[in-house]
């Protein structure tokens, strides 16, 4: 079909979706956040070299250890979750496999933050 | 998906390597885009030799060598050959520059290769279609805009706020910085691209302009403005040497700073 819409039309096309600071601001705010709690995670992996199953256990149910390690989980799921849409708005262009691949980051993202949320509550709470 | 690889009729093939001009002893080799709408044929580089010692030192006054002496059907843009009206901007040794501003002894490599603008459809040889580009441009309003009734003479401006300009006026729409940016290349129809962006800054941060609200409104996109990401090949692309991307760091901290 030849598109006979002025140039300008096209540009203008369906508007702004006066939408997207809000995803460039988490973005920036989960950065922010993950560079004390994947230091955090790092350096939690290092002192647990090595250790028994019932150390590791004794530290994870520390309610700081927690908190920090769920923190760790959603904040990086979530920043993975919006880094993806990003590359995918980037370059896959037709609607639907967009909209199919949007969908997908959303509900493996989701998934894989609340599996490994559970497994963590699971062992804070003796488990 | 992004397509990686050139459509079919658009892939290059080896043209005609023209005569070397007869008595010359400093020739330099220029290695040139061509394509024709005219003849059904795939895109091919010409091969030139150009008599150094009977051409200016501007990639452009080879070009207008080539087209005087050699083979007068090579098409290209030109007009101020000064670095003012950006007709000549095309990719010349790997980098989006005009023509008319860069040496040709400013070209790395030894064999001098020009081909058009990248990623815009072609008219002929090294001529981009930028009609889009024009139509982005006019999409953002590109122009005072104000509710308070008109006064007397002009609308008053600081010497600070007139400062705040200096890195955008420059700009002369050329498109080398657009048309460096990956992000333009994937999704230029509906992200401005760099050039289109910083001037859009510029009206953005004009003191006299009573729009700012609405300027913002309309850029507050995920693709007319989040598709930068920060590559930075228009800053390292830019003739006049100014830093578009700079310009879209401050629209996004404009949009932030609006709600936070």
């Amino acid at each position: 079909m030849t598109d006979m819409r002025t140039p300008l039309g096209r540009v203008r096309g369906l508007g702004s979706a006066k939408d997207g600071t809000m995803h460039f601001w988490r973005q920036r705010v989960t950065a922010v956040a993950n560079v004390f709690l994947i230091t955090f995670f790092v350096f939690l992996i290092i002192s647990l070299q090595g250790a028994d199953y019932q150390t590791f256990v004794a530290t994870m149910q520390n309610p700081l250890i927690s908190v920090l390690m769920l923190l760790v989980i959603l904040v990086g799921c979530y920043h993975m979750k919006l880094g993806m849409q990003v590359i995918i708005e980037d370059y896959v262009h037709s609607e639907g496999m967009k909209l199919m691949a949007l969908m997908g980051n959303i509900f493996f993202s989701s998934f894989i933050a609340l599996a490994s949320a559970v497994a963590v509550l699971k062992i804070s709470f003796g488990g | 998906m992004v397509q990686l690889t050139l459509p079919k009729n658009s892939r290059m093939g080896e043209g005609k390597v023209w005569e070397k001009p007869e008595g010359a002893t400093n020739l330099r080799e220029f290695r040139v885009y061509r394509w024709s709408p005219d003849d059904g044929r795939n895109p091919r580089i010409d091969t030139y030799f150009v008599d150094m010692d009977e051409c200016g030192p501007m990639v452009l006054d080879a070009l207008i060598y080539i087209k005087n002496n050699i083979d007068p059907t090579l098409t290209f843009r030109r007009s101020c050959r000064e670095g003012i009206c950006g007709s000549c901007a095309m990719n010349i040794d790997g980098t989006n520059t005009l023509a008319c501003t860069k040496g040709t002894d400013e070209c790395t490599s030894e064999v001098v290769k020009i081909y058009p603008l990248p990623h815009m459809p072609v008219v002929k040889d090294l001529v981009p279609d930028l009609t889009r580009f024009y139509a982005q441009h006019r999409s953002i309003e590109p122009w005072l805009k104000t509710t308070t009734p008109q006064p007397e003479k002009e609308w008053l401006q600081s010497h600070e706020d007139r400062q705040k300009l200096d890195g955008l006026y420059e700009c002369i729409l050329c498109a080398c910085c657009s048309t460096s940016c990956p992000s333009y290349w994937w999704n230029g129809d509906r992200y401005l691209g760099p050039a289109i962006l910083l001037q859009a800054y510029r009206w953005l941060i004009d003191s006299r302009d009573e729009a700012t609200g609405e300027r913002l409104d309309d850029l507050e996109d995920p693709f007319r403005l989040y598709r930068c990401h920060t590559i930075m090949n228009c800053a390292q692309a830019c003739p006049k040497g100014l830093n578009p991307a700079k310009a879209i760091a401050e629209i996004k901290k404009m949009m932030v700073e609006r709600r936070v």
